[in-house]
């Protein structure tokens, strides 16, 4: 589903990746950690496709088709979805009315037709029940007034409403308690079938106890240094990176 | 004339006569500004001697202002002898004779808001060989509105059917010597509206000049007077979104509102003169004077406004709340883009006890230009216990615009309360990137992210209006941003 190759990218003229690969198939889950400034996020931004980045070298390629030339919108589009760090605040704009036009903007895309208001409305009762959002935030103005739980639960709501194909987590379990973290992940696990792929990106093995991966990938430096399952993201928790990145150097 | 264009001509004076209009023949006053053309003008309307003295003196008064300069625009000096007062329906050689000739940037619009190919004629200044099924409508509704006594009609009308109302109203709110554009209106001011709702009235339904066919026509300027006796209430609504054209580059236009005893007005606003082309050639000077009367006591005076049009945009629709515990409210959206200039703002005058007022202004500037919020709070010494709350925000949108804001707050009673509250931000690349990242294109992002800052005004809009300008603003923020 996704391929990502040789991926270097820079920032201002600095590189950030230098050499990303990674290829995550159908139905798998993917988690990457590292510390920080490890260019965790900037992955993410990169595959949604945030100006500002500049891809120097590589490619990705999203069944099958490149994505480094794709607007945001588009690859929305093409079943890109990224559930944000820090959710953004839209002052004016009602939660529902914003994931409607969303919706009908991918629907749009795909040529499909759009869905009327009955009809999304339909859909979104069924989906907030199914991530337990609380439904008076559907009227409120996009993560205004969220605390931060909300606004995560709202992007996982989000997510089960674009139903994207693939879907990267940013850092989603931050700043969440112990009870929103399992919430989230409840509303996550529900969304995971065959055909759905998700990258989770974060720096605690915690979340990976609720959300389990089928590979865990460790970057630092830019670089995608160790790949494992979970137990690697065991090994991290007990030890921490720098058994990882001082291993490397040595090697290099 | 050929005999096809005599037909058109007909068929147009007849709509007047049915509607609002008196005969008028084809005629134009000779450009200049002097008693001559004033005697003209007031000769031409049929008009009562008072009427004739009452511009007269506004013209000597004219005559001994100069024109302001204080606003926050720039534009070439006006003169005042080029232009043309007396104005009779343009003759068909001076037209657009079809579509084709029509500036396509003006006819895309038209597409986008979805107004009817004949309409968009009409609104083009094209010569129609159709007549608006408007006289059915209007006679209708005018019925409907003689139930209850409510008077509406143009103000020429007024003068002849309702002389004593006129004359009693006319010119207390904004005196002739008011400011230089307020004079030169009363001297030569074309036509209006007029409207009086009876005591304890509530207006059936909202009053729109969109019902009046002849909107159109009464020109540069243009002289509105609203009455509301004790315990009534109307709504108002003035303009349309359709970009209009019009040969007249200056408009000077007059509001007044007279609001009694626990009566209520509510005017609202959509403008959008042609703003001229992407280098602000051609676009039209809006010079207003807008202000409100609250005499009584719990009168209440409610303006908003939405304005995208003109190349440049100068009024402050303002409150004098004298009556006791009166409200005055100001609800405003200003958009300017390309090389579009507005100075605009209010002013809330506090004279009586418990007075109170709001404003929220929400300017937005694109493309090169200016937008400025002027407002005044003045707070007199008699007005115990005067509130007020100001909110301005300023949007940015691109680097090559600019936002400013003259707040003026004059206060000579301890016991007032102002508040005043502003902000300039830019749409933010990260609401951008958050918006176009779930699917939504970059420009009906940006139509999300204004339309979201302008919420506050648009909810004080009727509705049909609301959702017309928030397709507006959406319209005129295209190409925006590159």
């Amino acid at each position: 589903m996704l391929e990502i190759s040789d991926l270097h990218v820079d920032v201002d003229g600095k590189e950030i990746l230098s050499g990303i690969n990674l290829t995550v198939k159908a139905g798998e889950t993917h988690a990457i950690m590292g510390p920080n400034g490890s260019g965790k996020s900037t992955l993410s931004h990169v595959i949604a496709g945030r100006e500002g980045y500049t891809v120097s070298r590589g490619k990705i390629v999203f069944n099958g088709k490149s994505l480094i030339d794709l607007e945001p919108e588009e690859r929305a589009g093409e079943g890109v979805f990224l559930a944000f760090q820090y959710p953004i605040e839209i002052a004016g704009v009602n939660n529902v009315y914003m994931l409607k036009a969303a919706l009908n903007g991918i629907r749009n895309y795909r040529g499909e037709k759009e869905l009327t208001s009955v009809e999304f409305l339909k859909l979104v009762k069924s989906k907030v029940k199914a991530v337990g959002l609380d439904e008076s935030l559907l009227n409120r103005q996009v993560n205004s007034g969220f605390s931060g739980g909300e606004k995560k639960r709202n992007e996982i709501f989000q997510l089960s409403v674009l139903e994207p194909m693939l879907a990267v987590l940013d850092e989603t379990d931050s700043g969440l308690d112990i009870d929103a973290l399992k919430a989230v992940s409840d509303g996550v696990n529900k969304l995971r079938d065959a055909s759905r792929s998700f990258v989770v990106i974060t720096h605690y093995q915690r979340l990976l106890d609720y959300i389990v991966p089928d590979y865990v990938h460790v970057l630092a430096n830019g670089k995608i240094i160790k790949t494992g399952d979970k137990e690697l993201a065991h090994a991290l928790e007990s030890k921490g990176y720098d058994w990882l990145t001082d291993g490397q150097e040595s090697a290099a | 004339m050929s005999t096809n264009a005599k037909e058109i001509d007909n068929l147009v004076n007849q709509t007047y006569e049915a509607g609002f209009y008196t005969d008028i023949e084809q005629e134009f006053a000779p450009p200049g500004l002097n008693e001559e053309t004033i005697r003209f003008i007031s000769k031409k309307k049929s008009e009562p001697e008072w009427l004739l003295e009452w511009r007269l003196k506004a013209y000597k008064q004219f005559n001994e202002m100069t024109e302001p300069k204080w606003a926050h625009v720039e534009y070439p000096p006006i003169d005042f002898q080029e232009i043309s007062y007396y104005a009779a329906p343009k003759s068909d050689e001076d037209r657009p004779k079809s579509l084709d000739e029509v500036d396509p940037k003006l006819l895309e619009t038209y597409e986008k808001l979805g107004i009817p190919l004949e309409e968009q004629k009409v609104l083009a200044g094209v010569a129609v060989d159709i007549v608006f099924d408007s006289v059915s409508v209007h006679t209708t509704f005018r019925e409907k509105l003689a139930e209850v006594g409510v008077i509406f009609c143009s103000f020429s009308e007024a003068v002849k059917d309702h002389p004593e109302l006129v004359k009693k109203y006319l010119g207390t709110v904004v005196p002739a010597r008011d400011n230089f554009y307020s004079a030169l209106n009363s001297a030569v001011f074309s036509d209006g509206s007029f409207v009086y709702i009876p005591k304890n009235t509530r207006c059936p339904m909202e009053l729109s000049t969109y019902f009046r066919m002849n909107a159109m026509n009464t020109g540069q300027f243009e002289r509105t007077l609203i009455v509301a006796d004790e315990g009534s209430y109307v709504s108002y609504l003035e303009g349309c979104t359709a970009p209009m054209r019009d040969e007249n580059q200056l408009h000077a236009a007059v509001v007044e509102l007279v609001v009694l005893k626990d009566a209520e007005i509510k005017y609202s606003t959509v403008q959008n003169w042609y703003p001229g082309d992407e280098e602000g050639k051609g676009g039209i000077y809006n010079f207003v004077t807008k202000r409100g009367d609250c005499r009584g006591d719990r009168s209440k005076i409610s303006w908003t406004q939405v304005e995208t049009g003109s190349a440049i945009t100068w009024k402050y629709p303002s409150c004098i709340l004298r009556g006791e515990n009166s409200i005055g409210e100001f609800y405003s959206v200003a958009l300017t883009n390309n090389l579009q200039q507005a100075d605009t703002g209010t002013k809330m005058v506090h004279l009586g006890k418990g007075s109170n007022s709001t404003i929220i202004s929400k300017g937005i500037s694109a493309g090169r230009s200016q937008n400025a919020y002027r407002g005044l709070v003045r707070v007199g010494g008699s007005a115990e216990n005067a509130r007020n709350y100001t909110q301005c925000d300023s949007l940015l949108l691109g680097d090559k615009s600019a936002a400013h804001t003259f707040p003026y707050i004059e206060c000579k009673n301890p016991s007032a309360q102002i508040e005043h509250e502003a902000s300039t931000s830019k749409i933010s690349d990260d609401q951008l990137f958050y918006l176009r990242s779930r699917g939504i294109s970059q420009e009906d992002a940006i139509n999300m992210i204004v339309n979201g800052f302008c919420k506050e005004v648009f909810k004080e809009l009727p509705m049909e209006f609301a959702v017309e300008a928030q397709k507006l603003l959406g319209i005129s923020l295209e190409g925006s941003i590159g």
